[in-house]
């Protein structure tokens, strides 16, 4: 099989009072199930290698991870080669229960902005409270960035990682290239 | 004449000229300056002319409330009209221009005189409209429309960029006067999350030019030591040259930053659009002053007696030399005394109060020599472009002149509107204070939130307080009061700083000047200057019968200006109050809307222009179309390569060229766009029988079935082909169109109707990518990628298996849309590219060509398939479409079933599809109706069918199409006549939809 590649093949732009980045690919896995059901967790646990998160929250390390998507579903992350693997693993271990999981990994692009002004930019095209004191490192949105549905999360206070669909990757690459563009501050956070 | 003064402005830096020009003359100013006190510096009074009379028009005031001063601003990319002077910054280089004149400014041809304007009086535009009816195209409009429009439509691309901003807080702060500062600190202190907005570049409001002490120092210095505390505070955010534009539902409220006007040669976006979520708002707007209607209140030189004030003390500005002050109120002689301190005449104060003593200011001015005559009023103002002098006369009269006095401006008050716009905009009531005559801020009923609670508290002379000791008190006490409903707790060491008071006399209610002003007078006596509505124009128009409000600005257009009436609204309303005998409060206001002050439609655009204005879809081999000739076409946000070019051929051409080549080689469509939606559970088969109209729980694993599905009302929405992927998990194909809207579809049943089948659905569409491999060499190109057993008795028609392709992991349909033999093969979407350069590798022998959906559209045509959104409109059921075969009897429900069956849908005489074949071979022009016998009650041809689709044919070498006609498939081999909108008409023989190989032989090898 040929190399995976990405929807801008990893393009970036550091002009920016933020840099934008696309990284990926990143294996993802829509799970979904009744969270309450403990072999739905358990399961999504395995396939990521970290922990539950909270509601509204995600644990991610590196490319492994759990982002809580709805009372209903959980995206797990992991590496891009391994996806094919760990869905079948996952599927087998939920066959008897009711749950759908599939790969998504194609399905989206991923970024990393990154810099003082993060919040800034995010906050230009989400509407979302990006206030230190109410967006953390390890929550994680799903909402919108300007005119297309976006998810995203703080590994640090100075990074962000943003999930769109593959489609619309060169539309938020740019989206978010106008919001970092020097001049723009808003000085704001 | 107006002129700079030797005495200081507070807000100009007379270190810093500038250099600006108007209508191209040099003129200079300071950094500071507004454009409109600049004009005045320069001795410009007159700066535009008025909208139906081009009558002259000055400067009337000095913030965001001004009518008159609209000027085009700026240059090509940069060139924006209507731009109001005295809120335009100065900066060095300013070029404006004056509006809504030809040909200059001083000499306006179209200035229609007193003796015309009788032919323009109040519903005008209603009146010419009735009769006589072919004046109204020959002569009114074209009048209408040359004098129609204040400032130039702009002609280049807007250079400049803007942005919207998200902010959260707790409270919201509209207004950095001293009652916005002193809020915002009380609740700063208290911990809130605070944004304050002011809509200038200054703070302070206007309480540091009509002075006063707080805490025994200048106002100055608490607005200076306000606004230090402030900074200081994380929890605070100050944004100046920041206008609260309006108040919506649930504490969301619009900020208006202009970052750039004032520099138009630095960097960054223009303008920032805030959307603020609050918690609680406070609107510290403050208040604006009225103006007084006497006779000829609209000559240049005319202004609020607070805009000659600020201009004096804030710009070191005088308005003229001798400038009468004309008042109903304490608060004009202030005006008066700020005057006589900058070294100008003030020849008399006229009162039109009648007071018992002197107190407070009218002592004062008295003091400094002042005349005041009480109880007199203006009969009439002299002059024309400019002030000359005023006729002095008793309020209590008509109008009969009792002394003339020469002066080159007039300064007049009428008392003060409180700013109630952001208050209303979302519901806030008001009542009416007798006292200060004017509305107030109801509190008792305030906008509510979802919790039923207010969410917007007025503060300062927002809420009617006038003097600086209450208008403090008050803001500090509406913060504690929304500091309280927050849960929060009140800070310890925050209380209200104490103001000097001032003893002051009551107003008077002046609603026109002199109380019995004769209908010569009423003529000309202006409310509304930008739009030249007068007092007799409101009278009349009460007495021809409009006696609500509403109705009666709809038909003078009082208030109907861009400067939404600030000025004029009360005076017209008390205008229509007096001639209708009825109180003020029972006439009512109209309603505020906003935005406060207009608002540039790019800040709302925000950062949608140019390359970002709307999102494009692309999949995964859209660098590959575009490298190689594509011509594309917009399918829902997708961009889908309609063809492919090659060398200098046409696109009809190269669209001839793919259909021929699909049919008789091989083709290659990139089918990514089509949604894929994954639905698995134990209910799913029965969740699917109810969203299609056909069976699919009955479809064995490993096989495909081409379904339809209809909304509740039984109209087809979409089409597609459904695979069952294992026991309980289906995969289910939509239009390309159709994929987010099918899968909302899908969850709104399911989450309200279905919540407790169990059934999970996933959209998948962009997981892959899906190319149509089609033709006759289809089969041999899949063969020599090698890996998988794609033969016949493996693979047979409508079967699908996963597998491996030149060693990419795929999922292979064995569909076709085309009536050719045909796969639809599924990569991950990274690898798409490499396997479509696969495909091309193989197939370079076998005559690959791309082809795009054009091509798509010709071949399905050709084998009578339908397409969504060409023979469905959202009005056409399956059954007209004769896809009864995909329409299960056997079942229970299906959404729509129901809806089908109403007489409506079975009616006989529904139109149905039919094939079209035109006698000559040419083809159908899209959407022609066919015209039967007789005329409708109109007297328009009956139409008894209309063409869906439209092409022609490589393959047959004609015109084919299909359409839906009256009693379609009864009438066989009938010849219908197509009216086109080129004059010509087409005749068109019913014929079958399809028409090419009818039994499918074709795609079934």
């Amino acid at each position: 099989m040929s190399e995976p590649v990405t929807a801008l093949k990893g393009g970036t732009n550091t002009a920016g009072f933020a840099s934008v980045t696309e990284i990926g690919p990143i294996g993802m896995i829509t799970l979904r199930g009744r969270l309450s059901e403990k072999a739905i967790t358990k399961s999504a646990v395995a396939a990521s290698g970290v922990t539950m998160p909270e509601q509204r929250m995600c644990n991610t390390q590196g490319e492994h991870g759990i982002a809580w998507m709805s009372p209903d579903e959980l995206l797990v992350m992991c590496p891009y080669a391994e996806v094919h693997d760990r869905l079948a693993d996952l599927q087998e271990k939920l066959a008897k229960h009711h749950a759908l999981a599939v790969n998504v990994s194609d399905a989206r692009a991923v970024f990393q902005v990154k810099g003082e002004g993060v919040r800034e930019v995010l906050a230009k095209l989400a509407p979302v409270d990006m206030h230190p004191d109410q967006f953390t490192p390890g929550m994680f949105r799903r909402t919108r960035l300007a005119q297309v549905p976006a998810a995203f999360w703080m590994t640090d206070d100075t990074t962000v990682h943003i999930i769109c669909f593959r489609s619309v990757a060169q539309y938020v690459f740019e989206v978010l290239c106008v919001a970092a563009q020097p001049g723009s501050e808003v000085d704001h956070f | 004449m107006s002129t700079r003064l030797a005495t200081k402005g507070r807000l100009i830096d007379t270190r810093k000229p500038l250099s600006f020009s108007f209508n191209g003359k040099k003129m200079r100013g300071y950094a500071g300056d507004t454009l409109a006190s600049a004009l005045l510096a320069n001795d410009q009074m007159l700066v535009g002319r008025s909208f139906k009379y081009h009558r002259p028009r000055g400067v009337v005031a000095s913030g965001a409330e001004e009518p008159n001063g609209l000027v085009n601003l700026g240059k090509e990319g940069q060139f924006e009209p209507n731009q109001r002077v005295t809120t335009t910054e100065l900066f060095d280089g300013l070029e404006a221009e004056s509006q809504n004149h030809w040909p200059s400014l001083e000499f306006d041809i179209g200035a229609i005189n007193k003796h015309l304007s009788r032919f323009l009086p109040a519903g005008f535009y209603y009146k010419m409209f009735m009769y006589p009816r072919a004046a109204w195209k020959h002569v009114y409009e074209p009048f209408i429309r040359q004098s129609a429009g204040l400032g130039k439509a702009p002609k280049s691309r807007d250079e400049d960029t803007y942005e919207h901003f998200y902010a959260f807080c707790d409270v919201l702060v509209v207004g950095g006067g001293v009652a916005g500062l002193q809020a915002a600190l009380t609740a700063g202190k208290s911990g809130a999350r605070v944004i304050l907005l002011e809509q200038t570049d200054h703070w302070g409001g206007r309480a540091p030019v009509d002075g006063g002490t707080i805490d025994g120092g200048p106002v100055d210095k608490f607005v200076d030591e306000t606004l230090a505390a402030l900074k200081s505070m994380d929890n605070v955010q100050l944004r100046n040259r920041t206008m609260g534009a309006g108040v919506y539902d649930h504490g969301y409220a619009l900020g208006y930053e202009r970052l750039t006007d004032h520099a138009p040669k630095a960097g960054g976006p223009r303008h920032r659009l805030w959307r603020i979520r609050a918690a609680q708002i406070i609107t510290a707007t403050g208040a604006i002053e009225r103006p007084l209607s006497f006779a000829g209140n609209d000559i240049p030189g005319v202004m609020l007696a607070s805009a000659v004030r600020d201009y004096v003390v804030n710009y070191g500005v005088s308005v003229g030399d001798r400038t009468v002050v004309v008042t109903n109120n304490d608060n004009a002689y202030l005006t008066a005394i700020s005057l006589k301190h900058a070294g100008l005449d003030v020849p008399v104060i006229l009162d039109a109060r009648v007071l018992p003593d002197d107190r407070g200011l009218v002592a004062q001015a008295k003091a400094l020599g002042i005349r005041v005559l009480m109880g007199h009023g203006i009969a009439s103002v002299k002059g024309g472009k400019r002030v000359t002098g005023v006729q002095i006369c008793s309020q209590a009269g008509e109008g009969a002149v009792l002394e003339e006095v020469a002066c080159d401006a007039v300064a007049m008050s009428g008392g003060w509107s409180p700013v109630v716009h952001l208050w209303s905009h979302c519901g806030g009531k008001l009542r009416w204070d007798t006292s200060h005559a004017c509305f107030l801020p109801d509190v008792d009923n305030p906008p509510k939130g979802a919790d039923g609670m207010g969410f917007v508290t007025p503060a300062g002379a927002a809420s009617g307080m006038f003097a600086l000791d209450d208008v403090l008190h008050d803001a500090h006490s509406a913060a504690e009061g929304v500091i309280t409903s927050l849960g929060m707790r009140l800070a310890k060491n925050v209380s209200s700083p104490i103001a000097d008071r001032r003893e002051e006399s009551p107003l008077a209610p002046v609603w026109l000047m002199p109380h019995g002003a004769s209908a010569k007078l009423r003529e000309k006596t202006w409310l509304d200057y930008q739009n030249d509505v007068k007092v007799s124009d409101v009278r009349l128009a009460a007495q021809e019968g409009f006696v609500s409000v509403e109705h009666a600005k709809r038909y003078t257009t009082l208030g109907m200006a861009t400067d939404q009436g600030k000025l004029s609204n009360i005076n017209g309303l008390a205008t229509l109050a007096g001639a209708l005998d009825a109180d003020i409060p029972t006439v009512g206001t109209t309603t505020f809307r906003p935005p406060y002050h207009p608002i540039s439609l790019a800040s709302i655009a925000g950062e949608a222009k140019d390359h970002v204005f709307q999102p494009i879809r692309r999949t995964p081999i859209h660098d590959w179309h575009e490298a190689n000739g594509a011509i594309f076409e917009p399918v829902g946000q997708w961009r889908r390569p309609y063809a492919f070019k090659r060398g200098l051929e046409s696109t009809h051409d190269a669209v001839m060229r793919e259909v021929k080549n699909t049919r008789e080689k091989l083709g290659l469509l990139d089918a990514s766009t089509l949604g894929k939606i994954i639905v698995k559970g134990p209910d799913a088969g029965k969740f699917l029988d109810m969203m299609y109209t056909n069976v699919m729980s009955t479809l064995k694993v490993g096989k495909c079935r081409y379904g339809l599905m209809c909304s509740e009302n039984g109209f087809l929405i979409d089409d597609g082909v459904v695979a069952r992927i294992d026991e309980d998990t289906w995969l289910c194909h939509t239009t390309t169109g159709g994929a987010e809207r099918i899968h909302a579809h899908m969850e709104e049943w399911l989450q309200t109707e279905w919540w407790d089948w169990n059934v999970y659905v996933a959209n998948v569409t962009e997981q892959y990518a899906q190319v149509a491999v089609v033709g006759p060499n289809a089969r041999t190109a899949l063969e020599r990628l090698g890996g998988m057993d794609v033969s016949k008795e493996a693979l047979g028609f409508m079967d699908w298996a996963d597998g491996e392709l030149g060693g990419f992991k795929v999922r292979v349909y064995r569909i076709s849309f085309s009536g050719e033999l045909s796969y639809e093969v599924a990569v991950d979407a990274s690898h798409g590219q490499a396997f479509w350069d696969a495909l091309l590798a193989v197939g370079a022998d076998l005559g690959v060509m791309p082809y795009g959906t054009e091509c798509l559209h010709i071949m399905r045509a050709e084998k009578g398939f339908i397409m969504i959104g060409d023979e469905t409109d959202g009005t056409v059921i399956p059954q007209d479409l004769g896809l009864n075969w995909a329409i299960s009897k056997k079942k229970d429900d299906y959404l729509g079933k129901r809806a089908q069956e109403r007489s409506h849908m079975t009616d006989p005489n529904r139109w149905k599809l039919v094939g079209l074949e035109t006698v000559d071979g040419s083809t159908l022009p899209d959407g022609a109706y066919a015209v039967g016998e007789g005329t409708n009650e109109n007297g328009q041809k009956n139409m008894i069918g209309r063409v869906t689709s439209t092409y022609h044919s490589p393959t047959l070498g004609k015109g084919i199409a299909m359409g839906l006609v009256l009693h379609g498939p009864d009438r066989m081999g009938e010849v219908l006549s197509f009216p086109g909108t080129d004059g010509k008409t087409y005749e068109a023989k019913i014929v079958d939809p399809v028409f090419c190989d009818k039994e499918g032989e074709k795609q079934n090898v």
